[in-house]
């Protein structure tokens, strides 16, 4: 009744071809984007800014990168964590060796380094696939974090090792790292970045080359025989989505926590990059946002409720039950619905049209 | 040139002067090889009956151990709790079987190694909640006193572990080989519809092979456990199998016991003659890098069927 495409004319191939061919969708993209720059900013406190919202877009950016190489492309990768440690490093040192270089080419430049990387650690997707991918790309994980932990260049010889990031500016005086940062303005920097790439990534997908990578996942050999060169296209899969991963590890280290540092890149960064993406959905962008934000929420949800249930006094045993019920969860979920939240939400959707009469 | 030098020749000629302590280092390094080995093996045979990665093996190890230690802890004799242990893991396997397995079958394999991911956290939660997070010492009266053959040092206990691991490994070929249980596992491995026509029962080989795998892990639990003391840590030692895995193949025994040999020496080696020159802890990433070289050269890794792909 609502929502449905009847009446719906597309004149022109434009219109044909656009991202939200309904005035509906229009609409509820309208709406959440007002949300989310608008009302969020104005009415958001710092905890809900700082610690669920900011961590809820940079893991979504993460995941869109992974879901652009494991979704779309079909290379499983494990080494999520690691990419976002080597544009979380690259970013401190171009802040740091340049201090003038302006914060948007700090990330685009730290996320092409990342891309560099991505693409020597996707060299061995051209001879291998699956599961034994999964764990040469291990060796991105562990090889880069020992690499930044243990040579003292990445971290300017810091005695420490863990070091804080430098303070940008974007726009003259209005900070975006560092301790001068409102919380508005790393909450509505973050999101506009994060709201660009996520719309390049959506039109990248509708592209040739998301096409190429599409062919690629569901039957390499048959894509190689209709002309799609499985080597760029793999490389350029690990490529961009280590752009994103880089740029996510960059932000995650300047704008949200603050600190420049190995350990937040361990391996079970990679792990619930992974969860976010498969409870979301393969091989959709919406999805990712719906899984970075079941993976973010969870956890504060579950720890809240066992605190109010009084179960928490022991920091361990809360800890424990969480893992317990975030396992039991996530195998519920793959069992009711393998295909993602996002399908749930398409099968929503089409629920939707044929309301309130269902043939 | 000078630090090429260093790197590439230097360690060399440390070697070439002190055979023996590279012989020890060699065989250390074999030693915990064999203990990688054993939790690479339950990964092998679930992968080869079933088809999934189970990553929760090592999740399993930890929760075998966490058990084991926990029943002697109650007072139990020793073989009350292997059998307490035991019963455990068959019972996980049931449970695992009837839970996870059995509505997701044919579904993509990602979609089943990540339950098996999910399976891992619930694992580690669960066996934590009810045995606690502390470091328990577990002694089952293995000597660790070094032996000492000619000039070399060799610990009794990686002695012991190795010795165990072959006894395993031979109980296991034999079972594979000459049961009709074992038979049957080797025909679901080869093909499951197949199989399944000839009236093989699906369910009630996953069941037999989750349980032998949870005794393995057991098996694995209990030498870990001895050796580093159970605590959560033990759970982390399945990512070390994978590139044992991968450099044996994921569907050979043979190849998970080559594997875990050449990780260990070959990692041992590194760290010991290598890892000073740049700065330590390459044990951490050493394994990986190996088996990702390896992987170029050979993708199905040193025993794995040759994987032919027709469109």
């Amino acid at each position: 009744m609502i929502y449905r495409e009847t009446g719906q004319f597309k004149a022109s191939y434009a219109a044909d071809q656009a991202i939200f061919r309904l005035v509906e969708d229009r609409i509820g993209m309208g709406a959440i984007l007002f949300l989310a720059f608008v009302v969020m900013p104005l009415v958001g406190s710092q905890y809900w800014l700082e610690t669920i919202m900011l961590p809820f877009l940079i893991y979504s950016l993460a995941a869109i990168g992974l879901n652009l190489l494991t979704g779309y492309a079909g290379q499983l990768s494990l080494g999520t964590g690691g990419f976002m440690a080597c544009g979380a490093f690259s970013a401190y040192k171009l802040a740091t060796a340049f201090p003038d270089l302006h914060v948007l080419l700090v990330l685009v430049l730290a996320g092409s380094i990342t891309a560099a990387v991505g693409i020597l650690f996707g060299l061995p997707s051209l001879r291998i696939k699956g599961f034994y991918l999964a764990v040469a790309t291990l060796a991105a994980q562990f090889f880069l974090l020992w690499l930044f932990n243990r040579v003292p260049w990445f971290t300017n010889y810091s005695s420490s090792g863990v070091i804080s990031a430098p303070p940008l500016a974007i726009f003259g005086d209005i900070w975006v790292t560092g301790f001068e940062a409102t919380p508005v303005a790393k909450y509505l920097f973050t999101l506009s970045l994060v709201s660009i790439l996520a719309l390049a990534a959506k039109n990248m997908t509708r592209l040739k080359i998301g096409r190429a990578w599409m062919a690629i996942r569901d039957m390499d050999i048959a894509a190689e025989i209709i002309g799609i060169r499985p080597m760029t296209t793999k490389l350029s899969a690990f490529a961009i989505s280590s752009f994103y991963c880089g740029i996510a590890g960059a932000l995650w280290a300047f704008v949200y926590t603050g600190a420049v540092e190995a350990l937040a890149f361990e391996i079970n960064v990679s792990f619930r990059v992974l969860f976010m993406i498969i409870i979301g959905g393969l091989g959709t962008i919406c999805g990712s946002f719906m899984g970075a934000a079941f993976i973010v929420l969870l956890p504060i949800f579950l720890n809240n409720t066992l605190l109010a249930l009084g179960l928490a006094e022991a920091v361990a045993l809360a800890s424990h039950l969480e893992a317990m019920i975030m396992g039991a969860l996530i195998i519920f979920f793959l069992i009711v619905e393998p295909h993602g939240l996002a399908r749930l939400w398409q099968i929503l959707k089409e629920k939707l049209r044929r309301w309130p009469f269902p043939y | 040139m000078e630090t090429l030098e260093h790197i590439l020749l230097q360690p060399f000629r440390s070697i070439a002067e002190t055979p023996m302590f590279f012989l020890e280092v060699l065989i250390g390094g074999l030693m915990s090889g064999v203990m990688y080995a054993l939790v690479a093996l339950g990964f092998v045979l679930i992968f080869k009956a079933s088809g999934v990665f189970n990553f929760a093996q090592g999740a399993m190890v930890l929760f075998a151990a966490l058990f084991f230690v926990g029943f002697l802890e109650l007072g139990w004799p020793v073989w009350l709790a292997v059998a307490g242990s035991v019963v455990v893991m068959v019972a996980l396997a049931f449970a695992i079987e009837r839970v996870v397995l059995r509505p997701l079958v044919n579904q993509p394999p990602i979609i089943l190694f990540m339950a098996t991911i999910g399976i891992t956290f619930f694992l580690d939660g669960f066996g934590q909640t009810i045995w606690g997070s502390d470091v328990r010492r577990l002694d089952v009266g293995i000597p660790t006193t070094p032996l000492i053959v000619g000039d070399l040092y060799i610990n009794q206990f990686d002695l012991f572990a190795a010795v165990i691991c072959g006894l395993l490994v031979t109980v296991l070929a034999l079972f594979f080989q000459f049961t009709p249980t074992g038979r049957a596992l080797r025909a679901v491995a080869d093909d499951h519809q197949a199989a399944m026509s000839v009236g093989i029962p699906l369910n009630v080989i996953w069941t037999i092979v989750w349980s032998v795998a949870g005794l393995v892990g057991l098996v694995a639990g209990v030498m870990w456990g001895s050796k580093l003391g159970v605590q959560f840590n033990l759970s982390l030692i399945a990512l070390k199998a994978l590139p044992v895995l991968i450099l044996g193949g994921f569907t050979s025994v043979p190849g998970a016991i080559v594997g875990g040999l050449l990780v260990g020496a070959g990692e041992k080696v590194a760290e010991v003659f290598w890892g000073p020159l740049v700065g330590g802890a390459v044990e951490d990433w050493f394994a990986y890098v190996l088996a990702l070289l390896f992987l170029l050269v050979r993708p199905q890794g040193l025993f794995g069927e040759r994987i032919i792909e027709r469109v």
